[in-house]
C-alpha cells in the first residue's frame, strides 16, 4: 500500500479566494446579530466588515452588509447557511468588482493639523466628498465616503499629515438602476 | 375580552394542541409554575429523568423511534447547561426536539441571579432556533412556531426560554392549525420538475456501475420514504449501501444491500463507492467518516445528491445533479416517472450492470466482517451476532452508546425496518444509548428495546436506570464489557505505539450488583457456551436488565479505513495492520 497524505484536515485543492459583499435582510429582534456573527465564527468564516441598521421601522427589518472572503465553495456555504436562519428574510451576494453594484463606506478622520496642513489634507480628500465636521486651530475632523480600498489608501496618506484617530462604518451596498434585490 | 391564561397554562395548551403525550424533564426553581400546572393536564405524562442530559437523550430516543418531536422540560442555569449535550446531539443527527427551559424572572436577567445563565446564548449554535419569551402574549405563537421549526425541513432541536414571571403572567392564547405546513427549512416546498426527474433517470440509464448511498434523511422523511426506496432499488436492480444513520431504511439482509459504508464499513460497500460510475446519494451528507480522503473520494463517478437541506449539497463533495427535496416526495415522483417510461428496465439493464455485480461479488468474497471466533472467550462481534439471531424475530429496537460496540452493532445487527436503530452518529455522544432506550420504550410499549453498550459509555448516564425502574420500562442494557474505552484503545494501538494512556478503567463497578441496587435485574455472561441461554433469559425478563457480557479485551474493530486513506485502501484485519503516516495520526 502506497503511503498517502492525510485526508481529513488538509483540504485538497483550495479554490481561489474571492471577496464578496453579502447583504442580509433580517428581523430586527434580540440576538439576531449574535446569530449571524456566531454563524461566521462557529463555521470559521471571516468577517472583514459588518454594517447594520434597521431600514424598515414598521416591519422591523434590518439590513446587514457583510464583507467577507472565501473560496467559491465557502461563499456558497455562507449564503446557504444564512438562508437557514429563521429571522433571515433574504440574502444577496455580490462579488467585489461587479459592475452594477454600488459600494460605499464612510470614514471619519481626526487630524492634528494647522491651517496650512488642513488645506493640503482637503486636497488629498477632494475626490471622496470631504466634509469638515469639526475644526479648531490645532485639529479637525473630516468625513469622507469612498470605497474600502480608497479609504485604506487615504488612511496611509493621512498618517504622515497628523492622523490620530480613524472611525469607519464598514461597506454598504446597493444595486444600480431601478431594480431592487428580491 | 378573550379568556386569559397564565404562561404555564399556555405552555400546556400549546403542548395539547400539538398532541404531545410525553414530556421528559427535571424540575427546578425557575420552572415550578409549569410543573405546578402539570396536574391539570392528564393527557400529558411527565417522565422524570435523573439528569437533564438523560432527559434530552430520552426525548431523542422517543422522537427517533416514533417520528414525533421529543419534548424536554428543564430549569434555568444548570438545567439548561446539562441539556446542551443532548441538544447538540439532536442538532447533529437531525432529531426534532422542543426544549422548554425556565429562566430567572425578567427583572433579574443580566444580574447573575441564582441559577441564571444565558441559555439562548449558550444554545444558539446547537439549536435550529431559540427564543427568550419576554411577553406572555408572544408565548403561544412562539411555542407553535417552535414545533414548526423543529419538525419541518431538516428536523432539529429548538429551545424556548421562559422567565418565571412570564409563567405566572396572564395572556392570550391562540392556535391556528394552518401554521403547520411542510416547509424546507422555513421556505416554501420546492416543486420537483420533470426536467430534474428526467436528468436523474437519464443518469440511471447511462450507468453501468451504479450505487445507491442512502442516509438518515430517508428515515427522517417517514416510513413511506423507506417503502419508496425499496421500490426504487428493486426497480433498478442497483446495489445499495447505507450510512450509520440510514440503517433500516433498506433491509439489512437483502442481497442488493452491501452493508454499511465508511470508516468501519464493509469492503464491498467502500470499494463500490470508490469504483462506481454513478453515486446516488439520497438523504446523506458526505460526512468525513464516509468520504475519507476527499480528493480521492470516488474519483470516477457522476454524483446525484437528494437532500432537504440546501446547505448540505456541495458542502463537502461537489455533485453533478443536486435536488433539494424531501426524500419521500421526491422518490414518489421519481418512481412514477420512471415506471411510465421504462417498463422493462430491470431485465433490459441486467446485462449492463452484470459485470459490476460480479466485481461486487468478488469483494463480498473477502467477507470483511469476519473475525476469528473463540470457544473460550466471548468475541464482541459474536455477542452481537447471537443477540441478533435471538431477537430478529421480534420487532426489536436497538440503541447504542459510542465506540467499538456501536460499530459492531452496526455491522452485525441487521435492521429491516426504519426507526429501529437509534445511535449517536454526528456528535458521537458516549452515554446516549441508555437514556435513548428509555425514550424508545416509552414510545413503543411492549416492544423489545436493547441498548448495545460499552461499559465506559454506559457509566456516563447510568443513573437513568433509576428512571427505567420507576416507570417499569423493561429496557435491556447489553454491555460488551472489555474494561477499556475500546475505540480509544484501538486508536492508541494503531496510532500511538500501544501507549494505552488512560483508556483502561480500573475499579469498574460490579454491574450485576449495580443492577440489583437499582432494583432491576443483573446478569453476567463469561463464556461463549453460556451466552445464548443468558440472552434468551434476558429477552424473557419483563423488567429492566443490565447484562454484563465479558468480552475479549483486545479485539479491534475491522474493517477500517485508516486516517488519510481513500476508500479502496482498507485494513481488513489484524494481519494487515500497518504503520499509519504521521499526518494520519492527527486526524482521528
Amino acid at each position: 500500500m502506497a503511503k498517502s497524505k492525510s485526508a481529513y484536515s488538509v483540504p485538497g485543492k483550495i479554490g481561489k479566494i474571492e471577496r464578496h459583499i453579502i447583504v442580509v435582510w433580517v428581523d430586527n429582534e434580540a440576538g439576531v446579530l449574535a446569530r449571524i456573527a456566531g454563524l461566521f465564527s462557529g463555521r470559521g468564516y471571516n468577517i472583514e466588515s459588518l454594517a447594520v441598521a434597521e431600514v424598515d421601522k414598521k416591519k422591523h427589518i434590518s439590513r446587514i452588509t457583510i464583507v467577507t472572503e472565501g473560496t467559491p465553495q465557502v461563499i456558497e456555504q455562507i449564503n446557504l447557511q444564512l438562508k437557514k436562519l429563521v429571522p433571515v428574510h433574504k440574502v444577496a451576494d455580490f462579488k467585489r468588482g461587479e459592475k452594477d453594484i454600488l459600494f460605499r463606506e464612510l470614514a471619519l478622520f481626526k487630524m492634528l493639523a494647522n491651517a496650512n496642513k488642513q488645506e493640503k489634507i482637503k486636497k488629498i480628500c477632494k475626490k471622496f466628498n470631504p466634509v469638515v465636521l469639526d475644526k479648531t486651530n490645532k485639529s479637525f475632523v473630516i468625513q469622507v465616503t469612498a470605497l474600502r480600498a480608497e479609504i485604506d489608501k487615504l488612511a496611509i496618506d493621512l498618517k504622515r499629515l497628523g492622523l490620530i484617530s480613524t472611525s469607519r462604518t464598514g461597506a454598504v451596498a446597493m444595486t444600480k438602476g431601478p431594480k431592487v434585490f428580491n | 375580552m378573550p379568556k386569559l391564561f397564565t404562561g404555564a397554562e399556555i405552555v400546556f395548551k400549546a403542548l395539547e394542541d400539538q398532541k404531545v403525550d410525553y414530556i421528559f424533564g427535571y424540575p427546578g426553581g425557575a420552572v415550578l409554575p409549569i410543573y405546578d400546572e402539570l396536574k391539570n393536564h392528564k393527557s400529558i405524562k411527565h417522565i422524570l429523568a435523573r439528569h437533564e442530559q438523560g432527559a434530552g437523550h430520552a426525548a431523542e430516543g422517543y422522537a427517533r423511534s416514533s417520528g414525533k418531536p421529543g419534548i424536554l422540560l428543564v430549569t434555568s442555569g444548570p438545567g439548561a447547561t446539562n441539556a446542551v449535550t443532548a441538544l447538540t446531539d439532536a442538532y447533529m443527527d437531525s432529531v426534532p426536539l422542543v426544549c422548554i427551559s425556565g429562566q430567572v424572572p425578567t427583572h433579574l436577567i443580566g444580574t447573575d441571579a441564582f441559577q441564571e445563565c444565558d441559555t439562548t446564548g449558550i444554545t444558539r449554535p446547537c439549536t435550529k432556533h431559540n427564543w427568550l419569551v419576554k411577553d406572555v402574549n408572544d408565548l403561544a405563537r412562539v411555542l407553535h412556531l417552535a414545533f414548526e421549526v423543529a419538525t419541518t425541513g431538516r428536523p432539529g432541536p429548538v429551545l424556548v426560554d421562559i422567565p418565571k414571571d412570564i409563567q405566572f403572567k396572564k395572556g392570550k392564547y391562540s392556535f391556528s392549525k394552518s401554521t403547520l405546513k411542510k416547509k424546507l427549512n422555513g421556505r416554501a416546498t420546492h416543486k420537483i420538475s420533470n426536467n430534474e426527474l428526467d436528468k436523474f433517470i437519464d443518469l440511471l440509464k447511462k450507468s453501468s456501475k451504479p450505487i445507491f448511498y442512502t442516509g438518515g434523511g430517508v428515515i427522517n422523511s417517514g416510513p413511506q420514504a423507506s417503502e419508496y426506496l425499496r421500490e426504487l432499488v428493486s426497480l433498478t436492480g442497483f446495489p445499495i449501501t447505507s450510512t450509520l444513520q440510514g440503517l433500516g431504511a433498506y433491509p439489512g439482509d437483502d442481497p442488493q444491500f452491501l452493508g454499511m459504508l465508511g470508516m468501519h464499513g464493509t469492503f464491498e460497500a467502500n470499494n463500490a463507492m470508490h469504483d462506481c460510475d454513478l453515486m446516488i446519494n439520497i438523504g446523506a451528507r458526505f460526512d468525513d467518516r464516509i468520504t475519507g480522503k476527499v480528493d480521492e473520494f470516488s474519483p470516477g463517478s457522476k454524483k446525484i445528491h437528494v437532500d432537504i437541506d440546501p446547505s448540505s449539497i456541495g458542502k463537502n463533495i461537489k455533485v453533478d445533479l443536486a435536488i433539494v427535496s424531501d426524500v419521500s416526495e421526491f422518490l414518489k415522483s421519481l418512481i412514477k416517472r420512471f415506471k411510465e417510461k421504462n417498463k422493462n428496465f430491470l431485465s433490459s439493464n441486467k446485462q449492463k450492470t452484470s459485470k459490476w455485480w460480479s466485481t461486487i461479488e468478488k469483494w463480498r468474497e473477502k467477507k470483511s466482517l469476519n473475525f476469528i471466533n473463540s470457544n473460550k472467550i466471548i468475541k464482541p462481534q459474536h455477542a452481537v451476532q447471537r443477540l441478533y439471531e435471538l431477537t430478529k424475530d421480534k420487532d426489536t429496537f436497538v440503541t447504542t452508546e459510542v465506540g467499538q460496540h456501536q460499530m459492531w452493532a452496526a455491522q452485525h445487527y441487521k435492521f429491516n425496518k426504519p426507526n429501529r436503530w437509534m445511535t449517536s452518529g454526528g456528535l458521537g455522544t458516549m452515554g446516549y444509548g441508555l437514556p435513548a432506550a428509555i425514550g424508545v420504550q416509552i414510545a413503543n410499549p411492549g416492544k423489545l428495546v436493547v441498548d448495545i453498550a460499552g461499559e465506559a459509555s454506559v457509566l456516563m448516564t447510568m443513573q437513568e436506570m433509576s428512571t427505567a425502574v420507576q416507570y417499569k420500562l423493561p429496557i435491556k442494557i447489553f454491555i460488551l464489557n472489555n474494561e477499556y474505552m475500546g475505540m480509544v484503545r484501538q486508536w492508541q494501538e494503531l496510532l500511538h505505539e500501544k501507549n494505552y494512556s488512560e483508556s483502561y478503567t480500573a475499579a469498574l463497578p460490579d454491574f450485576v450488583k449495580l443492577a440489583e441496587s437499582y432494583g432491576c435485574v443483573g446478569m453476567r455472561a463469561k463464556t461463549p457456551d453460556e451466552l445464548d441461554e443468558k440472552i434468551k433469559e434476558m429477552v424473557n425478563i419483563d423488567r429492566p436488565v443490565i447484562f454484563d457480557c465479558l468480552v475479549d479485551k483486545a479485539e479491534n474493530c475491522f474493517p477500517m479505513i485508516p486516517s488519510g486513506k481513500p476508500h479502496n485502501q482498507m485494513i481488513l484485519g489484524p494481519e494487515e495492520e500497518e504503520e499509519i503516516s504521521d499526518e494520519g495520526k492527527i486526524l482521528v
